[in-house]
Order: structure tokens, then C-alpha cells, then sequence
């Protein structure tokens, strides 16, 4: 009976450590964002290997009706062309006179067609629309409507290349951020150019921004000015701030 | 053919409770530090979907220069409807330092869930709960729940056995933080994930939202600073020294 005890324990504790060494194998066949020899990166590294090898694929997050749609406070910059704060952009603050009509969405990197697209190119394509609840890392949510083109059209209408790892997004308002594939291609993530049944307000990103459903809200990018697609991880530094925020 | 082992007056505490009571210890401490800076960043609580700045709380602490600070532009209403929600752009720097709080938070996470679940299969399979931390069905009086409540208010604290010979009200505590108070907390910190309840949207159903969750969460975790802190009280008053020494060398 005591015999019987202890292979029971050490059953359990190999299982424990064998689907620990799961996790750490799936995470070196997959390029991960640097850790900066920082603990806390390195605990975002293991929740990005860990919700990645753990949940499954694509699901969609929830989707509400038009009457949950809630208020929703605009955080971070709220407009880059005001010229009296340090996000001023004087690019920015041109292309809003004119109410974007000159404003256009370079996307390059590992594609066989690169190009510009314009809003009116944007809005050719097949339009997506969902209602979903914004998590913002301060604790706040809130529930809106939005329009926009998925990323995953735009990625084929370019001829994203079988090497490419990761899309990155540059703003007006000075950031650089990305995503890897299995966000790009999940079927919410969408170029926004709409937002509860409007063009996008220039506090919530005008004229589009990015939304990624999956992820806490300061992925979804405001004032899209750029995005590249790329074979490795772009390294913009230690931001202080995780860059997989699914939790 | 397995009888079931009554706990015997010379049981200690076997060594995978020392390790994971100490390791789940720290990690509950940062846990509570980075849990108290992120409610200071939004010190509102809400109920259901939805809560921000801009839709009434359910309660909001005093906790820190983000309580009611007002500063927001002008509000831009989404339709001609009255009533619509609004929109509304922050104007005032509000404290924040979620950027390492958030982290160290999953962080800590990691090694309260890793020992937790440890802990758990460990402590069904060897007969830790039934043995020690669950009550026996002749414990389950009223008259004897009085007797131990009443003996706790009048602080006649027993003094240590240095093992796991645990009275009525302590059973009953244990078993509320090992299944029901650090559950919740597991599971109501999921519901706050965007990629987690994605995957699992039950979580939002179950506690009726993301920010019951949260709310939720918070409530659970005041009750368990709040058990720490009797934990300790009664440590002390048990003899703290053959206490400690009972959940680390064991001697």
C-alpha cells in the first residue's frame, strides 16, 4: 500500500513536469519577444507560450448587441495634431484639415505586392462589423461598434510571404508595435475605419486604427501610419510594458 | 483495498505543504502589492459588461489621485438619441503604473496556480483534505461550531501540536480559502483576459460579466488579507515560535 503511494506521487509529478516541458519546447520552435534579462518579461513570455499552446486557435470573443453599446473615455493621445502637446505631428495635423482625403496606409516588408491604400481603398473591401467590449489595462471596459477591413484581406491583397513571423504597426502619435500571425489573421482583427455607426472620431483613433479583439486595448493602435510586415521580432526596447497582452 | 487514515496526534506537516504554503505565501504578497496599485490606478468597481469613468460605479475608494479627478474634455455623443452613451477624452495625467504592476501580478499568478494545482492533486491523492482539512460529519454541529466560536472570541487559543490537527472553525476556514476564496480568484482574474474568455466565454456568464469579475475578484481578495490577518493572530497566539518551526524545519 505505501509502494502503491508513491508511484502514484511520482505519476503525478513526472505528468506535471512533462507537460511543463511542453510548454518550454513549443516556445523555442516559435521566435519570442526578448525578455531584456527582465523577470517580468520573462513571465510575459511564458503567459504568451502558455495562452498560446493552451487556448484554442481563433475563437472569437464575445460579441454584443447595438443597445449594449456603452460610453467609452478617450485615453492616451487624443489628438496628434494639437499643437500643444509633445504627440504633435505636423503630418497629422495636414491630412486632418483636409479630412484624410490625402491620408494613405504604406504597408511593406516580407510582401510580393507592397502599396499604399487609400480610405476610399480600404472601404472597397468587404466590410467587417462587430460589437465588442474594450479592456483597458487601467480596469476599465467599455462596449462599441466597429467597422473596418480585416487585416487578413489586407495581408493577402499584398501577398504576405510564407517567412513572415510578425506585423508591425507604426502611429502619428509616435508608437511602434506588433502582433504575430495567429492575432493578424484571427478574423476580428480589423482595420477600423467606423465606430458605432460613424467615422472613426479623431479621440478614438482617426482616420483608422487598428482593433484587436484578443488583447487588452492598448494593442488596438490608434492613427495608423504604417505597418510592415516582418520575419522577426522588431525590437522597439523595453517599453516598461508587456508586449502580449491577452490577459 | 484503501482504509481511510484518521489524522494522528504525531502527523506534521509532510513536506509538499511546507514548500507550496511558503511558495503560494510570497506569491499571495505580491499578488496583494501589485493587486493594491492596480486598484489605485482605477479605484471604481462596477457590475455586469461594462464600467468606466464615463457610466456610474457600483462603489469607488479614495485610494489614490485617480478618485473622481474630473478631468475630461467636453463629451461627444455617439447619437442624436438623448441619453446616448458619449464619448469623452481624458485631459489629466492619472497615476499608473500598471506597466510593471500588471506583469509582476501574472507573474506571481504563475506560482500561486503551478503550487496551487500542485498542492490540490497532491493533497487529494495522498488523503491531506479528507484526512486533515475536512470536517467529519460528527464535527458538522451546530452546538460544537458555538463551543469553538465562542473559545476563538474569548481568545482561548489551544496551544500548537506542531501538525496538521486542525479544530472545527480553522477546518472551515481552510477548506472556504483552499475551494472557495482562491478558486474565485483564479477564475474571476481569467474573466478579466480578453484572449481567455474568448476561449472559454462561460467564465463571462458565470460571473456575470467582466467587470462583476473584477469586482468579484476584489472582494475575494480583501477576504483573504482579511483571513491572513486572524491566520496570524492566531499563529501568535498559538505560540508563534513552534508554529513557524512546524511549516519549515518541522522539529
Amino acid at each position: 500500500m505505501e509502494k502503491k503511494k508513491i508511484i502514484t506521487r511520482r505519476k503525478a509529478i513526472i505528468t506535471g513536469l512533462t507537460s511543463l516541458g511542453g510548454l518550454l519546447l513549443a516556445s523555442c520552435s516559435r521566435p519570442l519577444p526578448p525578455t531584456y534579462k527582465n523577470i517580468l518579461r520573462m513571465g510575459d513570455n511564458l503567459t504568451y507560450v502558455a495562452h498560446r499552446a493552451l487556448l484554442p486557435g481563433q475563437a472569437l470573443a464575445k460579441e454584443y448587441n447595438y443597445s449594449d453599446i456603452s460610453s467609452f473615455p478617450a485615453t492616451g493621445t487624443t489628438n496628434p495634431g494639437d499643437s500643444s502637446k509633445d504627440t504633435f505631428n505636423e503630418t497629422y495635423e495636414r491630412l486632418q484639415k483636409n479630412n484624410f482625403a490625402d491620408w494613405s496606409l504604406p504597408i511593406e516588408g516580407s510582401v510580393s505586392r507592397p502599396g499604399s491604400y487609400s480610405l476610399a481603398d480600404l472601404q472597397k473591401f468587404p466590410a467587417r462589423t462587430h460589437i465588442t467590449r474594450h479592456t483597458c489595462e487601467e480596469g476599465w471596459t467599455a462596449i462599441a461598434q466597429w467597422t473596418g477591413v480585416p487585416l487578413s484581406s489586407i495581408l493577402q491583397s499584398v501577398g504576405i510571404l510564407p517567412s513572415a513571423r510578425f506585423i508591425n504597426f507604426y502611429s502619428y502619435d509616435g508608437w511602434i508595435d506588433s502582433i504575430d500571425l495567429l492575432d493578424a489573421f484571427h478574423p476580428q482583427t480589423i482595420l477600423a475605419y467606423g465606430m458605432n455607426n460613424r467615422d472613426l472620431l479623431v479621440q478614438h483613433g482617426a482616420p483608422v486604427r487598428l482593433r484587436v479583439e484578443t488583447q487588452i486595448g492598448y494593442k488596438s493602435m490608434k492613427y495608423l501610419n504604417k505597418i510592415t510586415v516582418t520575419n522577426e521580432f522588431v525590437d522597439p526596447g523595453d517599453t516598461g510594458w508587456a508586449w502580449y497582452v491577452g490577459i | 483495498m484503501r482504509q481511510p487514515v484518521l489524522a494522528s496526534k504525531n502527523d506534521k506537516h509532510t513536506r509538499w505543504v511546507k514548500v507550496s504554503h511558503w511558495i503560494i505565501t510570497v506569491s499571495f504578497f505580491a499578488l496583494v502589492f501589485t493587486g493594491s496599485e492596480m486598484t489605485m490606478v482605477h479605484p471604481r468597481f462596477y457590475w455586469g459588461e461594462v464600467g468606466n469613468d464615463l457610466t456610474p460605479a457600483l462603489f469607488e475608494l479614495p485610494v489614490s489621485r485617480n478618485y473622481k479627478h474630473g478631468g475630461w474634455e467636453a463629451s461627444i455623443p455617439f447619437t442624436e438619441i438623448a441619453g446616448a452613451p458619449i464619448s469623452a477624452a481624458r485631459t489629466y495625467e492619472i497615476f499608473n503604473q500598471n506597466g510593471w504592476g500588471r506583469s509582476l501580478h501574472f507573474l506571481a499568478g504563475w506560482f500561486l496556480l503551478i503550487p496551487g494545482l500542485f498542492y490540490l492533486i497532491i493533497g487529494i491523492l495522498t488523503g491531506h483534505f479528507r484526512n486533515h482539512i475536512w470536517p467529519r460529519a460528527k464535527e458538522l454541529s451546530l452546538r460544537l461550531f458555538w463551543t469553538d466560536m465562542l473559545t476563538h472570541l474569548r481568545m482561548q487559543i489551544p496551544e500548537a501540536t506542531s501538525g496538521p490537527h486542525y479544530g472545527l472553525l480553522q477546518k472551515l476556514s481552510y477548506v472556504g480559502v483552499i475551494f472557495i476564496l482562491i478558486p474565485t480568484l483564479v477564475m474571476t482574474g481569467m474573466t478579466m483576459s480578453p484572449a481567455i474568455t474568448a476561449a472559454y466565454p462561460f467564465l463571462l456568464k458565470l460571473f456575470y460579466g467582466a467587470q462583476s469579475a473584477r469586482t468579484i475578484h476584489f472582494i475575494a481578495s480583501v477576504s483573504l488579507v482579511l483571513f491572513l490577518i486572524v491566520h496570524i493572530v492566531m499563529i501568535v497566539k498559538s505560540g508563534f515560535k513552534n508554529q513557524i518551526r512546524a511549516m519549515t524545519t518541522g522539529k
